[in-house]
């Protein structure tokens, strides 16, 4: 319950949220749009696939958890219920962090296979050289 | 349970007795049980959303290229131009808005102040409406304008350097050049009606790098799984958002009937709402995430 704050106290948390949530929401996309080079053409690093990407992918997961844990524990008043209940609902969470690795994982795999299979499909067999077959034979299996 | 309550001089002070302990008496997690069940049922819906994102995350992975969001959703009602990103970043802000006029309905609530319930419910309940109708214009765009569809992906992005040419191999020239891409750029196949059927046009490409140099492909839709992942997800999340506004407007009207000031408890009804529209922002910040931002 929010019982621990005055009216005032919870108005102002109302328009900090708003701020923070808009604020953050704003730098999130600036930032994407700067990083797939609607800003400076020349700036790509969001898109490129490289080192770059990858910071820029985990800067914005970061913003994301952030107004997450903002919301569950302020809006949602988290912050102000017990241990017990934070913990039942918040550590079966942690169960999505090995779903998220073991399937992205799967997911590449996946590509690989289908990659592989494109490849194969496309070889071309080189023909076995004409001229006598090498090799050991069965005796009998050659008549003629 | 009255054999056993020696300790029950200590555990009465707040609420209720022990003999009360199979009616309701006792709050598990000094919560009551309708606040403590709908965390429950969220925790269970979330388990469902992060299912549906994962699996586009895993389709994402498993693909050689993917629509890039900044050019897939880049309109903007009565705009001509392509404005990446901002109508949904519009869509978010009402999303935003709305969830902190709910935190200010559930506080007025605490404060037993019915008029103060009843005018942040309406502007919370506008809000999500108007979430509903962008997410409308969105989706008609998408499906009526750039037919997309659950099985039909006009946006895709180029494997390699090329340049474009026509069905006979001939290089298209525009403005007394040839028509180069490059990889990684994005496209979108127009369609236009045929018999009934949205065909799309059919462009060629010369690849001039990477491992088709030299050879001519039909520049083919984009990854087929893009468009029933968009739809189921931001789907199940505007369902969520309509089914809110609904139980929004019923709470609403409770409220005015003043049946919840007969209760006395807070409009605790009010604060269960709450929970569960606070939910379907949090949810629109991954779907924000994973769909139009990586």
């Amino acid at each position: 319950m929010a019982a621990h704050q005055s009216y005032e106290d919870q108005k102002k948390l109302v328009f900090y949220g708003l701020k923070l949530l808009g604020v953050i929401t704003i730098v999130e996309v600036v930032f994407a749009l700067f990083a797939k080079g609607h800003i400076l053409p020349s700036v790509t690093f969001g898109k490129d696939g490289g080192f770059g990407q990858a910071l820029y992918m985990l800067a914005m997961i970061g913003a994301s958890l952030y107004k997450a844990y903002f919301i569950i524990f302020y809006f949602m008043h988290m912050a102000h219920e017990v241990r017990g209940l934070v913990l039942t609902v918040l550590m079966p969470m942690l169960l999505l962090v090995w779903a998220i690795i073991a399937f992205f994982q799967e997911g590449g795999r996946w590509g690989a296979a289908r990659e592989q299979i494109k490849e194969k499909n496309e070889e071309v067999v080189q023909p076995a050289p004409a001229g006598k077959p090498t090799g050991y034979l069965l005796p009998g299996t050659m008549k003629g | 349970m009255a054999e056993t309550s020696v300790s029950h001089a200590h555990e009465t002070h707040e609420h209720g007795s022990d003999d009360q302990l199979w009616e309701g008496g006792k709050e598990p997690l000094k919560a009551s049980y309708g606040k403590l069940m709908m965390w429950y049922f969220l925790v269970s819906d979330a388990f469902t959303f992060a299912g549906f994102l994962i699996a586009y995350g895993t389709i994402r992975f498993s693909m050689p290229t993917w629509p890039e969001p900044d050019f897939v959703f880049a309109s903007f009602p009565f705009v001509k131009a392509h404005w990446p990103l901002v109508f949904v970043t519009f869509m978010t802000f009402v999303l935003i808005f709305s969830s902190v006029t709910m935190v200010r309905a559930v506080h007025e609530g605490h404060r037993e102040n019915k008029r103060g319930v009843v005018f942040w419910m309406f502007l919370t309940i506008l809000g999500g409406a108007t979430f509903l109708g962008s997410q409308a214009y969105e989706w008609t765009t998408l499906i009526k304008y750039e037919n997309v569809t659950l099985n039909r992906n006009p946006f895709g992005r180029f494997i390699a350097d090329g340049v474009l040419v026509d069905a006979n191999g001939k290089e298209v020239v525009e403005n007394g050049a040839p028509v180069t891409v490059k990889k990684d750029d994005s496209y979108l196949l127009h369609g236009h009606e045929h018999d009934g059927k949205i065909e799309l046009e059919k462009k060629y490409v010369r690849y001039t790098s990477g491992a088709y140099a030299g050879q001519t492909h039909q520049v083919s839709e984009g990854p087929k799984a893009f468009g029933a992942l968009f739809f189921f997800i931001t789907g199940f999340h505007g369902f969520h958002v309509f089914s809110g506004v609904v139980f929004l407007a019923l709470i609403m009207i409770n409220s005015m009937s003043g049946l919840y000031a007969a209760r006395r408890n807070g409009y605790e009804m009010v604060e269960k709402i709450g929970l569960y529209w606070h939910f379907v922002d949090l949810v629109w910040v991954f779907v924000f995430l994973v769909f139009y931002l990586l």
